[in-house]
């Protein structure tokens, strides 16, 4: 339950503060829910990474359907030396889950610092 | 132990923000470039996007209702004029912000500030030709206009309110490619574009390269190359019209001859690094009521220019008490430039006049603080342009100017090499005072032919045959700009800079500019020939395109009852007269039986070819081929001990020499014993096309449209963001004048019946970016041929089905 309460908050949270917030709002998100709600180390990891991984990827990959991937292809051309929109999804949801997880590893560490003193 | 897992922890995920907000690690800020609220997921266009909006703002003094229609065009109604222009700046902003911005910046030489010191040496070569210098002259004549200044400034302060509006996740997509910011539009930006198009279409100067020529050819040889003859011009004006005589007479200085006309002297080799195409011309003609089925005068125009993506025209209405005029404009600039209002219509070609000619400058020291001139060292004034470079600390450049104009090469910088030690200072009309904004505004509100021609004198730089027609009737065009009245040969090649007998005796006057209104052969036409045979009496030099011009007026002469379905099959006609007065050279001197079976498959196709590019065809590539073999295997053994940057001959002069003179001396190969005839290079040329024609077969690359392969690039060149191997036909010599990466950069067609009856379509989309539909919709039209019609719409017109969204700017 606080798994999928976490993995929630975290997304909801990030959605938010990034529409006032630059990008990496979404680390303080994933922090600070992961700060709140106590959970293993490593479960709060999967947590953020799960959550902003599923956010980013749905949130680019409907974009790109909306937008008959024309985008999409032209970047992945660019950047990615060949015409695969997915990919391009797959990247960015990476990197939305790896600084999710991240964060709210570090969230679920410092926590416990502050129970210990 | 704990504490430390939190902190590295902590500081990893710190770091991993940090990497992927910046450029530090990676090439690009992945993290702030892929995140869907903020990176270029926002310039995704929805495919059901809804432009639609309601804005208010404190500038406006009225109510503007902007209906875009189903390809995004904006048919703009305001109530008063300053509104307008504010809306055209806020428009062309919304829509190609990331182009003007660039472009300007192109202009200013302030490239390396985005893409880094690669771009160094353009930015100094802009520089040192005073682009800068010529956009600050003409921003200041503009602003002491009050109609120019109003226009402009209203449209610079449209501009300014969408880049305020803008959040990094609505920047264009290539500002987050690139990692800048748009700054604040100015109207000596709108300036500065107007020069880069002066520079663009007057900019392909050979003055250099010419002089190159002279040091290494004897002056009989030079003739032979460089003949000031066209012997099938047939001129914009026709031949045997009566010019007066000229009021200024250009005086050639004592001992020209010793000095300026030396042959085989000294060579110069000054690459410059970047040449405007030499095919930015264009077609224009109109026809007036005796020849058109309607009974009313039809106008044709197509600017020839790079084709790129985003374009450089955007399609707009722009409707107010005052006018109503509909064309294409320059994102960049306030007003339509080839276009149509509701009494007449106006279309361009390139003079390609030379208006740029090049001083050799003597300096006292290195200080470059005095030259010699007229017997006398004179000051010059000194200007420190400062280039900012991306990651990289600033570059100086100080820039000597002298009476002539600024020193573009010398010791510190000459073109792509750093090595010559002279000095060179540049003359160029486009330096001069001019207004350009109030050429384009009078001519959006001409109601008949005295209004164009009170329009006509603002018109300096770029020099332009502007052709008119007006729905009354008439039918008009005038060779326009400033061009300099010169001495038979001025200018040609670089001019020695100590004299001011070598200086600019004068401009023309406007009314000694060729012209022709309402002639009685009913029709008036251009495609950047010669604009007048010998009787003019003033010298404007021989480097002009010929065949287009022929063809053109050919038709022209023959064709009665046109439609604008006339219009369009001429203005896409792939016909091609260089090859039609070429294949008989080619035809005459090929002995079948020397032939292999290649070959002659090859031949026959020839034989039986008529001289239309197609885009299937194959006997177009091989003409190409055997005549680049041809011209090769003539010029190449006595170019091979010349400098590099040496002019080579137009394809015109070779083919006039050879077909008057079968024993052009330079057929004979000057490296062997024997004497070589005109059949044994062409059947060698011949022989090695076919060679390279059967690899091209075996590629399938072997039809017109694969062999020339017209592609549309992204300003920037990103792969990906083009369109590729066009089916398309044409070349430089056909009207249709489409080659690999240029052409017709926006085909008009107009008939001046009582309802406008007008077509339209360019190489591009209305929008620039390059995650809209509409971004490159109009490509396979145009590569197919077809137009858009272009509807001048009525404001009672509002609920019309082409009308798909409705943008409202009023008052705050």
């Amino acid at each position: 339950m606080k798994f999928i309460t976490s993995f929630i908050l975290m997304a909801l949270l990030s959605f938010s503060l990034c529409i006032f917030l630059p990008w990496w709002s979404i680390a303080i998100a994933c922090f600070l829910v992961a700060f709140c709600i106590p959970q293993k180390n490593w479960v709060s990891f999967v947590a953020g990474f799960v959550s902003l991984f599923l956010l980013w990827y749905a949130l680019s990959f409907w974009m790109s359907f909306q937008n008959g991937h024309l985008l999409a292809n032209r970047i992945s051309t660019l950047i990615l030396k060949q015409e695969n929109s997915f990919l391009l999804v797959l990247i960015t949801a990476l990197i939305g889950g790896f600084v999710g997880g991240f964060a709210a590893l570090s969230g679920s560490l410092i926590r416990k610092n502050f129970k210990h003193a | 132990m704990r504490i430390l897992f939190s902190i590295l922890s902590f500081f990893f995920t710190a770091a991993l923000c940090y990497v992927l907000d910046t450029k530090s690690v990676f090439k690009l800020p992945f993290g702030k470039f892929l995140s869907p609220q903020a990176g270029i997921w926002q310039n995704a266009e929805s495919f059901d996007a809804d432009f639609s909006d309601e804005l208010k703002f404190d500038q406006l003094i009225g109510h503007t209702n902007v209906y875009l229609d189903e390809r995004l065009v904006p048919h703009v109604f305001a109530e008063n004029e300053t509104d307008a222009f504010f809306v055209q700046g806020y428009l062309h902003a919304k829509f190609r912000l990331w182009q003007m911005e660039f472009q300007t910046m192109y202009a200013a030489g302030r490239a390396s500030e985005v893409v880094g010191d690669v771009a160094l040496n353009h930015d100094r070569e802009f520089r040192r030709l005073g682009l800068v210098y010529a956009a600050e002259k003409s921003l200041v004549e503009m602003e002491n206009d009050p109609i120019s200044k109003s226009a402009c400034d209203a449209y610079t302060a449209g501009v300014n309110q969408y880049i305020a509006s803008l959040t990094y996740s609505d920047l264009p997509l290539e500002y987050k490619l690139l990692g800048y910011q748009p700054e604040k539009w100015t109207n000596f930006k709108s300036a500065l574009f107007l020069k880069y198009m002066a520079y663009d279409l007057t900019g392909n100067d050979k003055d250099f390269e010419m002089t190159d020529a002279k040091a290494s050819f004897t002056k009989s040889d030079f003739d032979l190359l460089f003949p000031s003859k066209q012997d099938s011009l047939d001129p914009i004006i026709p031949k045997n019209t009566f010019f007066s005589l000229a009021t200024i007479q250009p005086v050639t200085p004592a001992f020209a001859d010793s000095i300026y006309f030396d042959f085989l002297k000294d060579t110069i080799a000054i690459p410059q690094v970047e040449m405007p195409d030499q095919f930015n011309g264009s077609n224009n003609w109109a026809v007036d009521s005796s020849k058109t089925k309607s009974k009313y005068p039809i106008l044709c125009s197509d600017p020839h220019l790079k084709i790129s993506n985003p374009s450089v025209w955007y399609e707009m209405q722009i409707s107010t008490p005052n006018s109503n005029v509909y064309g294409a404009s320059f994102p960049g600039a306030p007003g339509i430039i080839i276009g149509f209002n509701d009494n007449c219509a106006f279309g361009f070609t390139n003079a390609g006049r030379d208006v740029k000619d090049y001083y050799e400058i003597k300096f006292k020291d290195n200080s470059k603080s005095e030259y010699w001139f007229n017997n006398n060292w004179v000051n010059t004034t000194r200007r420190i342009e400062k280039i900012n470079i991306a990651g990289k600390p600033a570059f100086y450049d100080t820039i000597a100017y002298t009476i002539f104009g600024p020193v573009i090469y010398d010791a510190s910088f000459s073109g792509k090499n750093n090595k010559v030690e002279k000095n060179y200072a540049v003359r160029w009309s486009a330096h001069d005072n001019s207004n350009e904004f109030k050429f384009f505004y009078l001519l959006n509100h001409a109601k008949n032919y005295c209004d164009f021609q009170q329009a006509l004198p603002y018109l300096k730089s770029p020099g332009q045959n502007c052709v008119f027609a007006c729905k009354n009737g008439d039918i008009a065009i005038n060779v326009q700009g400033a061009f300099p009245a010169k001495w038979k040969g001025q200018g040609e090649f670089v001019m020695p800079g100590f004299d001011s007998s070598y200086m600019w005796q004068g401009m023309i006057p406007q009314s000694e500019n060729p012209f022709q209104y309402n002639p009685v052969r009913g029709f008036v036409s251009s495609a950047n020939q010669r604009p007048v045979d010998s009787a003019y009496p003033y010298y404007i030099g021989s480097n002009y395109p010929v065949y287009r011009g022929l063809y053109l007026n050919r038709k022209l002469s023959s064709m009665k009852d046109i439609t604008t379905a006339d219009m369009m099959k001429l203005q896409t006609s792939n016909y091609n007269v260089f090859a039609e007065m070429a294949m008989p050279i080619l035809l005459k001197n090929i002995r079948v039986e020397v032939l292999n079976e290649n070959e002659r498959k090859y031949f026959q196709k020839l034989e039986n070819w008529r001289f239309e590019y197609d885009e299937n065809t194959t006997a177009a590539t091989l003409f190409e081929l055997t005549w680049s073999k041809l011209t090769d295997t003539i010029y190449n053994d006595e170019y091979a001990s010349k400098p590099k940057n040496t002019a080579r001959p137009y394809k015109s002069s070779l083919l006039d020499a050879l077909l008057r003179d079968s024993c052009y001396k330079f057929i004979d190969n000057i490296t062997t014993s024997n004497r070589e005839t005109l059949e044994d290079v062409v059947i060698a040329a011949f022989k090695s096309a076919s060679l390279e024609a059967v690899q091209l077969e075996k590629q399938n690359k072997l039809s017109w449209s694969k062999y020339k392969d017209t592609h549309v690039d992204h300003l920037l060149k990103l792969p990906g963001f083009g369109a590729e191997h066009l089916k398309i036909g044409g070349n430089e010599n056909c009207l249709n004048a489409t080659k690999s990466s240029h052409g017709p950069s926006w085909r008009m067609i107009v008939n001046l019946t009582p309802n406008t009856d007008a077509y339209g379509i360019y190489p591009g989309g209305q929008s620039g970016n390059p995650g809209s539909r509409f971004y490159d919709d109009g490509i396979e039209t145009w590569a197919k041929g077809n137009y858009y019609n272009l509807w001048m719409m009525r404001a009672e017109e509002k609920n019309d089905l082409r009308v798909k969204w409705k943008m409202v700017f009023s008052k705050k």
